[in-house]
C-alpha cells in the first residue's frame, strides 16, 4: 500500500496502483492543477488592474482620509472621499439581505429535504432557482416600483423613503435565497439515510432528526451555501443601484438611501466622466478595498468552517 | 415534470430555430438597395444621450447600405473617449467636448486624429410636480437652491410669492454629463451642487419621483419631459433675457439659456479613409432632420448643419 | 406522555414554518412573474424574435440580443464546466491542505465570489479585450469574462458534492484494484452530478442576467447582424432590456411593452437552460 504523506487534515485515501499507471496518474493531476490555477490567475488578474489604478489614486488622496472619513462625495466638488459611508450601506443591506435569505433559504432547504415527497421536491427545487436566474435588473425595478410603493408604504405603512436600503436589501435577500436553499438542499440531501433510521429507530421525531442530526452533519455544505449567499449580497451591484439610491449615508437606517461599494462603481463606469481622472480612479480604490474586506472575511470563515466540518462514515 | 421539462426544452429550440430561421435583416427604414456596394464594419460608442440619434442613424443608413455593419455602444462620453482613443471605435459619440487635459492628450500620445463635429441638441429641462405650480425661475434662484451648502428647503425662501410646500429634490446621478452641464451653468462651477437630493441613473425614475411627490423639483433631459409632457409642470429658465421654456425651437437656437448644449460625434480621422465611415458620417449631416425626429432628440439649426458639412469636410481632407 | 404532546406540537409548528418559508419565496416569484408575464406577453410574436432593434418601437425586435445571448451563454458553459469540475476535483480528491498553496486556491476561490461583476467587466477589458489576449470586443471575450464570473459558483458547490460521497465508495473501489483517477470518473464523479448540475444551474442563470460587466467588455447596445462566431460583436439581452427601459417612452414610440417582453423571453429561456441541468440532476441522483 503506497504511504499517503501529509495527510493529517484529510482522511486518508490510499492508492493502490499498478506502478506502470503512475505517470497517466500524475499527468492528469498536473491537468486539474492546471485548472486549479485558472482561479489564482483569475485573482491576480483582478488585483493587477486594481492595484495600478489604485496606487495613482493615494499619490493625489490620503489614505487615512479615505479608510477613516465619513464623507463621501467624489464627484462633487470639494470632493471628499470617506469610504466610511460605503461600508455601513453595504454592510446594511447585506445584513438585510442574508436576515431574509438564510431563515428562507434554511427553511426551503430542510423541508425539501427532510418533509417533501420526492416529487414535490422535483418540482419546487426548480421552482426556487428561476428565482435566481431573473435578472438583476429586474429585481432592482421591482423594488424601486412595484416593492417600495405598494408593500412598504401602502401595505406596511413605513415612512421610507423612494430609494431605501430595506426594500433593495429584502429583494436581494429573496434573490439570494436559492442559493442558500438549493446548495442547503443538495448538502441535506447527501447525508446519508442510516443516520435518519438510526435517529428515528432510538425513538425521534422529525424535528430532532432534522435538527439535530441531519442539519449538523451537513454543516459544511449549509456554511457554504450562506458564504456563497453573502459574497453574492456584498457584490451585488444592479439592485442597488436602481433601488438603493445614490447617497452616501452614515446613519444606518434602512429607510433611507444608501450608497454600496458596488452601487458607487456601477455609476461610474457607466457614465460620462473621463477615465483619466481622479473620480474615475476611485473605483479601483473602492474596488480594491471591497477585495481586501472580502478578502479579510473569507480567512475568517475558512477558519471557521474548517474546525466545525463533521466527516460521516 | 417531465412534461414540463420537454415543453421547456421545446420551448428554447423553438425560439432559438424562429430567431435563426429567416435571415430578414430589418423590415422597413429604407427597403431597397440604393448605393449598396458598400461593404465593412463601422464602431460607433460613448455618451448614452447621443445614443438613440446614433442608433437611428445606424439603422437608416444600414437599410440603405445592407452590407456595412454598424455598431453602437453605450458605455458614456467618458468610456467612449476612452475606447477611442485606444483606438478601438471608429466615432465616439459626446455630450460633451472632449476633455482637453486629461483625454486629448490620450489620444495624442496614440497618435489618434479627430473632428469634432456637432450633429444634434440638447437641453436640460426643470420640471415640478403639478401641484407646485411654478412658471418661472431664475438663474439665480436655482443657484439659491441647488448651490452647495444649500439649505433651501422650499420655494418660498426663493421668493415670497411661491408656494411653501417642502421640497424634495431629485436629479440625474453624479457621474453623468447632464450633472456636469447643469452645475457648471447655474453654480458656475462643475460638481458644484447640495447633496441632499435624489441622484438616479435612469432618468425616468427621475420623473418617477418627481411626479409622485407633491414637492417634486428636479432636472433632467428634454426629452424625457417631451415623452412625460402632461405628468408634469415645466418650468422656464430665465438666464438674464426673459423667461423661456425649453422645447425644440428654443433649444436649437440656444435662446433657452443656459441649459442648451450641443451633441458632437468625433470620427476618427484614419476610419474616415474608409468609404463606409465618410458615407456614414455624409448620411448624418445630410439627413439630420429625420434622424432626430426619429430619435426624440432636438435637431441642430440649418446653420449648424452647414458649419457640421464644412467640419466633415476639413476632415476629409485631413484623411485623405 | 406529555412529552410526547408538547413535542408534536413543536413538531407541527417547525414543520408549519418550514412551509411558510417556502410559501414567501415561491409567493414572491410568483408576483414577480405574473407581473412579467402579463406586460411581456403580448409581445411575444414570431416578428418579435425574428427582428433586430429599432428606433421605431412597433417595429422592433429582440433577434441580434437573443442569439448574442445564447452564444454568450455555449462559450460561458463551455468553460466552467470543464474547468469548475477539474478544479473541485483537485481541490477535493487530490490537494493536500497541509501544503499553503492549496490553501492559497481554496481562499481565492472564495474570495472572487464576493468580486462585483464590475470589476471582471474591468478585469476582461484589461486581459482579454485587450492585453495578453487582445480578443477584441468579441463574443468569446464576453463570454470568458462573464464565465470568470460565475466559475467561483461551480467550484464551490461541485466541492460540496463531491465531498457528499462516502469515503466508503471510494474505498471500495481502489480495494478492487481502481486508480484513484478511475474511482473519480467511474464512482466519484457521476454519484456528484447532481450537485454539480445545481451549481452549474446557478451559475449560468447568474451569467444570462448580468448587464454591467459586458457593457465594460464592449457590447453594444444597437447591433443589428446575429454574431457568426466566436470573433463577431454581440449584445446580449439584459442589455437591450435595460436600454429599452431607460429610454423616454411616449405613444408613438413605446419601449415598455418591449423591454417586458425581453424579460419574458429572458426567462424561457432561462427556464430551458435549467430544464438540461434538472434533467440531468434527477437523473443520476441516489440515496445513500
Amino acid at each position: 500500500m503506497e504511504a499517503s504523506a501529509a495527510t493529517t487534515t484529510r482522511r486518508a485515501v490510499p492508492s493502490i496502483g499498478a506502478a506502470r499507471r503512475r505517470w497517466g496518474e500524475e499527468l492528469i493531476k498536473g491537468l486539474l492543477l492546471a485548472a486549479a490555477l485558472i482561479s489564482v490567475l483569475t485573482t491576480t488578474g483582478i488585483v493587477i488592474s486594481l492595484l495600478r489604478e489604485t496606487v495613482v489614486f493615494f499619490q493625489s488622496v490620503g489614505v487615512g482620509e479615505f479608510l477613516f472619513g465619513t464623507k463621501w462625495t467624489p464627484t462633487f466638488e470639494p470632493a471628499s472621499f470617506g469610504v466610511l459611508p460605503l461600508v455601513v450601506g453595504t454592510f446594511l443591506i447585506t445584513g438585510i439581505a442574508m436576515a431574509v435569505a438564510i431563515p428562507l433559504g434554511l427553511g426551503s432547504a430542510i423541508y425539501l429535504s427532510e418533509y417533501a415527497r420526492p416529487r414535490v421536491r422535483k418540482t419546487i427545487k426548480p421552482a426556487l432557482e428561476v428565482l435566481a436566474g431573473v435578472p438583476t435588473i429586474v429585481f432592482g425595478y421591482f423594488a424601486l416600483t412595484y416593492f417600495t410603493p405598494n408593500i412598504l408604504q401602502d401595505i406596511l405603512h413605513l415612512k421610507v423613503d423612494v430609494f431605501n436600503a430595506l426594500a433593495a436589501g429584502i429583494i436581494m435577500g429573496f434573490m439570494i435565497v436559492p442559493t442558500v436553499a438549493s446548495i442547503s438542499e443538495d448538502a441535506l440531501s447527501a447525508v446519508p439515510q442510516s443516520l435518519r433510521e438510526g435517529a428515528f429507530g432510538l425513538g425521534a421525531s422529525r424535528f430532532q432528526v432534522s435538527t439535530r442530526v441531519v442539519f449538523p452533519a451537513a454543516l459544511s455544505g449549509v456554511v457554504a451555501s450562506v458564504v456563497l449567499g453573502i459574497s453574492r449580497a456584498v457584490g451585488e451591484t444592479m439592485i442597488v443601484l436602481v433601488a438603493a439610491g445614490q447617497i452616501a449615508n452614515m446613519s444606518a437606517n434602512p429607510e433611507q438611501p444608501h450608497y454600496t461599494f458596488t452601487s458607487f462603481i456601477g455609476a461610474i463606469a457607466k457614465g460620462d466622466i473621463p477615465t483619466g481622472s481622479i473620480e474615475y480612479k476611485t473605483i479601483f480604490a473602492v474596488g480594491m478595498t471591497l477585495f481586501l474586506i472580502t478578502l479579510a472575511m473569507n480567512l475568517i470563515s475558512i477558519r471557521f468552517v474548517r474546525k466545525y466540518r463533521q466527516v460521516y462514515e | 415534470m417531465r412534461t414540463l421539462l420537454a415543453l421547456a426544452a421545446f420551448g428554447v429550440l423553438a425560439l432559438g430555430a424562429a430567431a435563426c430561421g429567416s435571415d430578414d435583416n430589418s423590415d422597413g427604414g429604407g427597403g431597397g438597395g440604393g448605393s449598396s456596394n458598400l461593404s465593412g464594419s463601422i464602431k460607433i460608442d460613448g455618451s448614452s444621450t447621443v445614443g438613440p440619434f446614433a442608433q437611428a442613424a445606424a439603422e437608416a443608413f444600414q437599410g440603405q447600405n445592407p452590407n456595412v455593419k454598424v455598431t453602437v455602444g453605450t458605455s458614456g462620453t467618458g468610456g467612449g473617449f476612452e475606447k477611442f482613443c485606444a483606438g478601438e471605435t471608429d466615432i465616439s459619440d459626446a455630450s460633451r467636448p472632449i476633455k482637453p487635459d486629461e483625454e486629448a492628450p490620450v489620444c495624442k500620445k496614440e497618435g489618434i486624429t479627430y473632428q469634432e463635429i456637432q450633429v444634434a441638441n440638447d437641453g436640460i429641462a426643470v420640471t415640478t410636480n403639478k401641484d407646485l405650480k411654478v412658471d418661472c425661475l431664475t438663474v439665480d434662484q436655482l443657484k439659491k437652491i441647488w448651490n452647495k451648502g444649500s439649505k433651501v428647503k422650499s420655494l418660498k425662501e426663493v421668493d415670497s410669492k411661491f408656494p411653501g410646500t417642502p421640497l424634495k429634490l431629485y436629479g440625474p446621478g453624479t457621474d453623468s454629463g447632464t450633472f456636469d452641464f447643469f452645475t457648471e451653468q447655474i453654480n458656475g462651477e462643475e460638481g458644484v451642487s447640495r447633496t441632499d437630493y435624489q441622484p438616479s441613473e435612469d432618468d425616468n425614475i427621475t420623473v418617477q419621483g418627481i411626479e409622485g411627490s407633491p414637492g417634486g423639483l428636479g432636472y433632467f433631459g428634454v426629452s424625457y419631459f417631451e415623452a412625460n409632457k402632461s405628468k408634469l409642470n415645466l418650468v422656464g429658465v430665465d438666464g438674464g433675457s426673459g423667461c423661456v421654456k425649453p422645447d425644440q425651437k428654443t433649444v436649437q437656437d440656444g435662446s433657452y439659456k443656459p441649459l442648451s448644449r450641443p451633441l458632437f460625434m468625433y470620427p476618427n480621422e484614419k476610419a474616415l479613409k474608409r468609404p463606409e465611415v465618410k458615407a456614414f458620417l455624409q448620411y448624418v449631416i445630410d439627413n439630420y432632420q429625420t434622424i432626430a425626429k426619429d430619435s426624440q432628440i432636438v435637431p441642430m439649426t440649418s446653420a449648424q448643419a452647414a458649419e457640421g458639412k464644412k467640419e466633415l469636410k476639413t476632415a476629409e481632407a485631413k484623411a485623405g | 406522555m406529555r412529552a410526547a404532546r408538547s413535542s408534536k406540537l413543536r413538531d407541527a409548528a417547525f414543520r408549519i414554518a418550514l412551509l411558510t418559508c417556502i410559501g414567501i419565496s415561491l409567493l414572491l416569484l410568483g408576483i414577480l412573474l405574473v407581473d412579467v408575464v402579463r406586460d411581456g406577453i403580448g409581445q411575444l410574436s414570431f416578428d418579435f424574435l425574428n427582428r433586430f432593434s429599432s428606433i421605431n418601437a412597433k417595429r422592433s425586435g429582440i433577434e441580434a440580443a437573443l442569439m448574442g445571448t445564447l452564444w454568450l451563454m455555449a462559450v460561458c458553459a463551455g468553460f466552467i464546466v470543464p474547468i469548475g469540475v477539474a478544479t473541485a476535483v483537485y481541490l477535493e480528491e487530490y490537494a493536500d491542505n497541509g501544503r499553503w498553496w492549496n490553501r492559497l486556491i481554496e481562499v481565492n476561490i472564495q474570495n472572487l465570489a464576493a468580486v462585483p461583476s464590475i470589476v471582471y467587466g474591468i478585469l476582461g477589458l484589461a486581459f482579454l479585450v485587450r492585453g495578453p489576449l487582445s480578443l477584441g470586443n468579441v463574443v468569446l471575450a464576453g463570454g470568458l469574462t462573464l464565465g470568470l464570473l460565475v466559475l467561483p459558483v461551480v467550484i464551490i458547490s461541485g466541492r460540496e458534492a463531491i465531498r457528499a460521497v462516502p469515503s466508503s465508495i471510494r474505498e471500495g473501489s481502489l480495494a478492487l484494484g481502481a486508480t484513484r483517477w478511475q474511482t473519480i470518473w467511474r464512482q466519484v464523479l457521476p454519484a456528484s452530478i447532481p450537485g454539480i448540475a445545481t451549481g452549474v444551474i446557478l451559475a449560468l442563470s447568474r451569467a444570462i442576467g448580468e448587464t454591467a460587466p459586458l457593457i465594460v467588455v464592449g457590447a453594444a447596445t444597437f447591433i443589428a447582424f446575429n454574431p457568426s462566431g466566436l470573433d463577431s460583436q454581440f449584445t446580449a439581452l439584459p442589455i437591450q432590456i435595460f436600454d429599452w427601459i431607460s429610454r423616454p417612452s411616449n405613444d408613438i414610440n413605446n419601449y415598455k411593452p418591449l423591454a417586458a417582453g425581453g424579460i419574458l423571453v429572458l426567462m424561457i429561456l432561462l427556464l430551458a437552460m435549467n430544464s438540461i441541468a434538472i434533467w440531468l440532476r434527477n437523473r443520476y441522483e441516489q440515496k445513500w
